[in-house]
């Protein structure tokens, strides 16, 4: 048994700790998560992973404020105010609260399951020697949910996964996607907030020759809290295609861990990230170049009006992985000097023929194309709005999704650009 | 339609002093030819009179139809009539041509006080105008002039000129990058759009464009100043003399 640390823990650590004791049944697993993040604690700046998201700092934040332990975890418990329509009509909606296979498509299985993450190692190399997602999410008693597609079905609705819309929820659920099989999964991640965080944890193993398309439909409410990771194995010659949207939310946490499983994988990973006050974003990802021939395209454009954004993006390529072609990119459109945004893009490279590259930007709108635009007869105010739409549109563009899909996309990052402009 | 008055202007930045003092009158219906060697301030005057911020206007003044339009911005000018088609178009990704088009239209109808266009009656203008210049329908699938070439930049930048049907046109060095059937067609467009009740100011280097777009006047700026003006026989002076001996006399 190692020794204990001593560091006492701040009134944020400690009511982290008391709502998740107060946050569901009894069960070993859950106990054992507790303790760990009693003994743990949130992370902070001095571990690397989290050096721009101090969590212990800005949770203490939310949770410092004098609330009563108990009010929070009453309001947290709030029952769900709407019942969202599903963001792509047709979806077929997956509860993971209570997972339910009546509602499966053809080729697939829904099922609950008692089987968590394994919060004792992270899938982020520069993390500590637990995983601080995984952690809060089976301290609060996840639940979780296993959805089977099989070998060669292809699913031509979305698959939308919701969980607790309206209250604090935590859930976790394991998607696997049969040998030249074909889906669409969006991850909805909406509603209200308590000054504690919400929790997903999402596991997606593709199959050879498979493509997924991978939603994350970020726009919880202003006052909430929400720590997500999706990590993602890649089968030979299979696609992973992923959009993320962050649209909302006090304080987000997004990784995003993924990782070949043979020789012709391709990684195509397009994000928005939309900002205003008060709001602290993050997206982490680590890309893991496993096996020879295999690609990647990540670009990610933030358009800030506020707030602190964050990018840490890492691209690992193993000595065997020859001729990996891997690209990243994170934009930056900074509308205010109020807010800011911070990217750390990083290569290893031990393989010696391979082409990666990474680049960031940050800027204000091209004062040419507003000149462009405005010569036209668009007014100055119009005229951004267009442009700071077409920054973020190309990355649904890239994509190459069906128009509905697309629509439904650009019909979200319209509506925030509206509503903030 | 239009009268510059003295005009000096500066780059906003630096300071650096561009115009030193233009006096130039365009007529209602009058093409008029600005020529002069590099350097001299031609793309700067089309850009001041487009309304572009980088340039600080410190004296003079520009009358556009009797009112001064200096207070103007580019978007406040362009709907009352100025149009400048760029010596180098601008590709701007992830807007797409129509929706460009369509947004520009409307602005300026409704800045006008005037309906806006429904979709039909839009796309069937601009198929006609695209039609006469020859520019099919998978380019206006693009994004604005991303991956045109020069040539289709320019025809382009003549599509939206007849679309929005102004008053005054700037037209800053729309012969650079074109080839001699590039030229024809683009050249064609213009001569359709002339009328007596508007008036171009077709900026160019050289004398072949004027072959094609026959000036009523033309005037030699060099720096900062209209130091000649004439009917078009000046261009073939130019063309045949070149600028030295007209700067000479002006010196």
């Amino acid at each position: 048994m190692s020794v204990t640390e001593l560091r006492p823990r701040t009134p944020a650590e400690t009511a982290l700790v008391q709502l998740a004791e107060a946050a569901g049944t009894d069960e070993d697993a859950r106990r054992a998560a507790i303790e760990a993040l009693r003994r743990e604690g949130l992370p902070h700046r001095r571990i690397e992973a989290w050096h721009y998201t101090d969590l212990r700092g800005l949770m203490g934040r939310r949770l410092g404020q004098g609330q009563a332990v108990e009010a929070i975890a009453e309001k947290a418990a709030g029952p769900a105010e709407t019942v969202l329509a599903p963001l792509v009509a047709g979806s077929t909606v997956v509860d993971l609260d209570a997972p339910d296979h009546a509602v499966a498509p053809a080729g697939v299985t829904i099922a609950a399951t008692n089987d968590l993450s394994d919060w004792h190692e992270s899938p982020n190399h520069l993390d500590r020697p637990v995983d601080t997602v995984r952690l809060v999410n089976a301290a609060f008693g996840a639940r979780a949910a296993k959805i089977a597609i099989a070998d060669k079905a292809e699913i031509g609705s979305p698959i939308e996964l919701r969980s607790g819309i309206g209250t604090q929820s935590h859930a976790s659920v394991e998607v696997s996607v049969g040998d030249q099989a074909s889906a669409v999964v969006v991850e909805r991640v909406e509603g209200g907030g308590s000054p504690a965080p919400s929790s997903l944890v999402s596991h997606l193993a593709i199959g050879d020759d498979a493509e997924v398309l991978w939603i994350i439909d970020q726009s919880k409410d202003s006052d909430a809290a929400h720590l997500g990771q999706l990590n993602v194995t890649v089968g030979a010659n299979a696609t992973f295609k992923l959009f993320l949207l962050n649209a909302g939310g006090a304080l987000v946490r997004q990784e995003v861990h993924a990782v070949t499983k043979g020789e012709g994988s391709q990684i195509i990973m397009r994000g928005v990230n939309l900002l205003e006050k008060d709001q602290h974003v993050d997206v982490t990802t680590t890309l893991r170049h496993t096996h020879p021939n295999t690609t990647a395209t990540e670009t990610f454009r933030n358009v800030v009006t506020g707030g602190h954004g964050v990018f840490q993006g890492m691209i690992k390529v193993a000595r065997e992985a020859q001729k990996t072609d891997a690209k990243m990119a994170c934009n930056t459109l900074l509308l205010s000097e109020d807010g800011d945004f911070s990217a750390k893009p990083e290569l290893e490279i031990f393989a010696d023929d391979v082409q990666c590259g990474h680049g960031a930007t940050a800027g204000e709108i091209n004062r040419d194309h507003l000149f462009y635009l405005m010569s036209r007869g668009i007014p100055a105010a119009q005229a951004k709005a267009l442009l700071v739409k077409a920054f973020v549109d190309e990355m649904v563009e890239e994509l190459e999704v069906e128009e509905a899909i697309a629509e439904a996309l650009t019909g979200k990052i319209e509506a925030w650009l509206e509503k903030s402009h | 339609m239009l009268e510059i008055k003295n005009l000096h202007a500066r780059v906003a930045d630096e300071g650096t002093e561009i115009l030193k003092g233009v006096d130039l009158t365009v007529k209602d219906g009058e093409v008029a030819a600005i020529m002069g060697p590099n350097g001299s301030g031609k793309s700067t005057l089309s850009y001041i009179l487009a309304g572009r911020d980088d340039y600080e206007v410190t004296d003079g003044d520009i009358v556009y139809n009797g009112e001064s339009i200096l207070e103007m911005d580019p978007a406040e000018r362009a709907a009352s009539g100025v149009f400048l088609a760029f010596q180098y178009p601008l590709e701007i990704p992830g807007v797409a041509t129509m929706t460009f088009l369509k947004t520009a239209l409307n602005a300026q109808r409704k800045a006008r006080g005037e309906a806006e266009l429904m979709t039909p009656d839009f796309m069937r203008k601009v198929k006609a105008a695209a039609a006469e210049l020859k520019i099919d329908a998978e380019m206006l699938k693009r994004p604005l002039n991303v991956g045109f070439s020069g040539g289709e930049k320019k025809r382009a930048e003549i599509l939206q000129m007849a679309l929005l049907e102004p008053k005054l046109c700037v037209m800053d060095e729309t012969d650079s990058g074109l080839d001699i059937d590039a030229l024809k067609i683009v050249a064609d467009g213009v001569n359709a759009l002339r009328s007596p009740e508007r008036s171009f100011l077709v900026i160019t280097h050289y004398q072949r464009l004027l072959d094609y777009i026959v000036p009523d006047t033309v005037h030699v700026l060099y720096k900062g100043r209209i130091i000649k003006s004439g009917d078009k026989e000046l261009a073939l002076q130019l063309e045949n003399e070149g600028y030295s001996q007209i700067i000479g006399e002006a010196a």
